[in-house]
């Protein structure tokens, strides 16, 4: 009775301690949760934009936007528009046709196994804007969706901003101008409070653009979904392949258990 | 156990093998290490995590030579090499995020892997000399994870080495901005850096790992494993010389070992094809813009394995001493078979002071290492105090307290 009793004490404690080991582990894990920053927001909080990266429509007017809007200053070149034609669903015939704005050296129009590099040096870059305008095919895995999404949506007038004329909520001071101001329109700046008090509450439309607010709205979000599938185009095959792998593994560490099992019946 | 009769193993060896052993005693060693290997019968889950380093460490030694077959050590092509693996190279996606997943994931097994060390005093006598390589394989490790860090050549790649390296200014007598040059090979962190760094990262220090976890296993298989109750199990052997409480590592450690790298597995792939950036703890977001030396990110954080150090080194005002405390944090683990003065090996039969101790020895750590991540507070700074002290008490106390301790009696023989 009291060697049955202490055993059942033994196994109470072993349980103990694989909750502990178990507590643990969650700990450890816990430390994960949540993530670090991404890069500051100018102190505006970020929109979330309903982005489906699956979605390829959605890509194919973003990529359109992009070599519209984007390209003749950002480059991309990490990213071939081969790649892109296969991951879009287009023909490559489609994506040369319409797509491929960018010319090589001797001014024949880039080939679909391209890159899609642009043609403004850096050196021009600097002199137009005072910056070189940043490669844009990581820019969702460096600033993160959100912050591209309302940056393309906060730019306001700022006539204290010589050059550019405009000022953004989440990057103060961007050397960039409002490219898409014909869609958008021209936003002001809303103010709250008097003198030292005096603080940018938000935005609103004063001049209409060719896009309704909704209109726009859509349109920042094709950019920022074709911006998303630029930065980690692997993603959704990364994705299916992954759920093969771990169903695999999870046959596998269920004849492990069983082998293990097996093999340790007779040590006692 | 039948298989455990030597008479009829021998007559069921193939022509093969005799002609081989005959050569080169390859079943001589099959059998010390693996096949008449005893280990003690009652390891739990904490015996997991030194066979899982040797798998991490084989996944890194793999996918690491790929890797080397399309990156570029140069200032000016590493950076897209990397995005050329990661788009244009079949399957390079796959490597490189294992790689990446593989460097983090390789101090958790080794983290838990030590703390199984405190809580059941494997680093006690007879077994010293199999913790300081052990300690020697964590150091190599951390050397490896930093010039490794290096060769993406992004954002924080480059400003972490900048912070790290600069850490060697602080010896005084000029010998510090000499070191620091050294290591450079310039005055800044550049294509020189960079080049040394690759080939410190892909020759120099796996060698020596290689050759350190050699000698870890070598030591560990000459005194024999420890066990959750670290109690000695040569003590009682069978007529046949064989340890009453060990089972051959083969087959019954493998099979085990094969249900745990399975499990294992499953977090390491979810990790590599649902989360690889693991929100930005395993590959920073700075990191995905290319290296600048013109401009200093806001906010530069080593990777989470080492911030428990880093928040060390913040935590103490003084850059000189702040590069002395961290040196001191991770040289005061060598000592540990010398400060812990307590003959009993395991937590199980120690004093609930011990207990207390080490538990919240674990929780500081942890603590450090969140905030060794977040930019500096004053809240932040004084926690990190709090807990390098307790860091650092944590020695002291056991120094004082493992020699008149109030522990329970060791039982003779392992507890099922």
């Amino acid at each position: 009775m009291k060697t049955m009793m202490s055993k059942m004490m033994i196994k109470s404690l072993k349980k103990t301690r694989l909750v502990l080991a178990l507590v643990f582990a969650l700990v450890v894990a816990a430390v994960f949760v949540g993530s670090p920053a991404h890069a500051a927001s100018g102190g505006f909080e970020l929109e979330t934009p309903l982005i489906d990266t699956s979605n390829q429509k959605s890509l194919q007017r973003g990529a359109q936007a992009y070599v519209n809007y984007c390209m003749g200053c950002h480059t991309a070149d990490y990213q071939r528009y081969s790649r892109l034609a296969s991951d879009l669903g287009l023909s490559e015939d489609d994506v040369v046709t319409n797509l491929i704005f960018t010319t090589d050296k001797a001014g024949e129009i880039d080939k679909v196994g391209s890159l899609m590099a642009n043609s403004m040096s850096e050196d021009y870059g600097r002199q137009a804007f005072g910056v070189v305008p940043p490669n844009l095919a990581l820019t969702a895995r460096s600033r993160g969706e959100d912050w591209i999404y309302t940056y393309l949506k906060t730019f306001y007038r700022d006539e204290s901003r010589g050059g550019v004329g405009v000022n953004n909520l989440v990057y103060p001071g961007a050397a960039m101008p409002h490219v898409l101001w014909e869609q958008q329109g021209w936003q002001e700046p809303v103010y709250e409070g008097e003198g030292a008090d005096k603080k940018l509450t938000g935005l609103k439309l004063a001049t209409e653009g060719t896009l309704s607010p909704q209109e726009y709205d859509d349109l920042i979000r094709d950019i920022t979904a074709f911006l998303s599938y630029m930065a980690d185009p692997i993603k959704h095959t990364r994705h299916r392949i992954g759920m093969w792998v771990m169903l695999f593994l999870l046959l596998l560490t269920g004849l492990a258990y069983f082998l293990k099992k097996e093999y340790w019946k007779d040590v006692v | 156990m039948s298989s455990n009769d030597t008479g009829s193993e021998v007559g069921k060896k193939s022509g093969l093998m005799n002609w081989i052993d005959d050569r080169f005693p390859l079943t001589k060693m099959l059998e010390e290490h693996v096949t008449k290997y005893y280990a003690p019968k009652n390891f739990n889950f904490w015996y997991y995590f030194g066979a899982l380093s040797l798998m991490v460490l084989i996944i890194q030694i793999v996918t690491g030579i790929f890797l080397t077959m399309n990156y570029k050590p140069d200032g000016d092509l590493a950076f897209k090499s990397v995005e050329y693996i990661m788009r244009d190279v079949n399957y390079g996606w796959l490597i490189r995020y294992m790689h990446s997943t593989g460097a983090s994931m390789f101090f958790v097994v080794v983290y838990l892997h030590m703390f199984r060390a405190l809580l059941y005093g494997s680093y006690k006598k007879p077994r010293e000399l199999l913790w300081i390589f052990g300690m020697l394989i964590y150091v190599c490790l951390m050397a490896e994870a930093f010039m490794g860090y290096l060769l993406p050549w992004g954002q924080m790649s480059y400003w972490g080495a900048q912070v790290i390296i600069s850490l060697f200014g602080a010896i005084p007598f000029g010998i510090g901005d000499a070191v620091t040059l050294w290591l450079k090979g310039d005055y800044i962190v550049s294509d020189a850096t960079l080049n040394r760094f690759f080939a410190l990262h892909v020759i120099a220090v796996p060698l020596v790992l290689i050759g350190l976890v050699v000698a870890h296993i070598l030591a560990l298989h000459e005194v024999g494993s420890n066990n959750p109750d670290g109690v000695d199990i040569k003590a009682h052997k069978n007529a046949a010389g064989i340890p009453k409480d060990g089972i051959p590592f083969h087959p019954y450690y493998t099979v085990k070992d094969l249900f745990g790298a399975c499990v294992f597995l499953l977090v390491f792939f979810a990790i590599v094809f649902f989360a690889p950036e693991m929100g930005g703890y395993f590959l920073e977001h700075a990191n995905f813009v290319p290296a600048d030396p013109l401009k200093t990110p806001e906010h530069i954080a080593p990777v989470w394995y080492f911030t428990p150090f880093y928040a060390i080194l913040r935590a103490v005002p003084d850059k000189l001493m702040g590069v002395m405390a961290m040196g001191a944090a991770i040289l005061v683990l060598f000592f540990l078979p010398w400060i812990d003065r307590n003959p009993i090996r395991s937590i199980r039969y120690r004093s609930l002071a011990y207990k207390v101790l080490l538990f919240t020895f674990a929780i500081a750590f942890i603590v450090l290492g969140y905030f060794g991540m977040q930019a500096p507070t004053p809240a932040g700074t004084i926690i990190s105090r709090i807990c390098s002290v307790i860091y650092f008490g944590f020695f002291v106390g056991l120094f004082f307290i493992s020699k008149a301790e109030k522990t329970k009696p060791v039982p003779e023989r392992v507890t099922s």
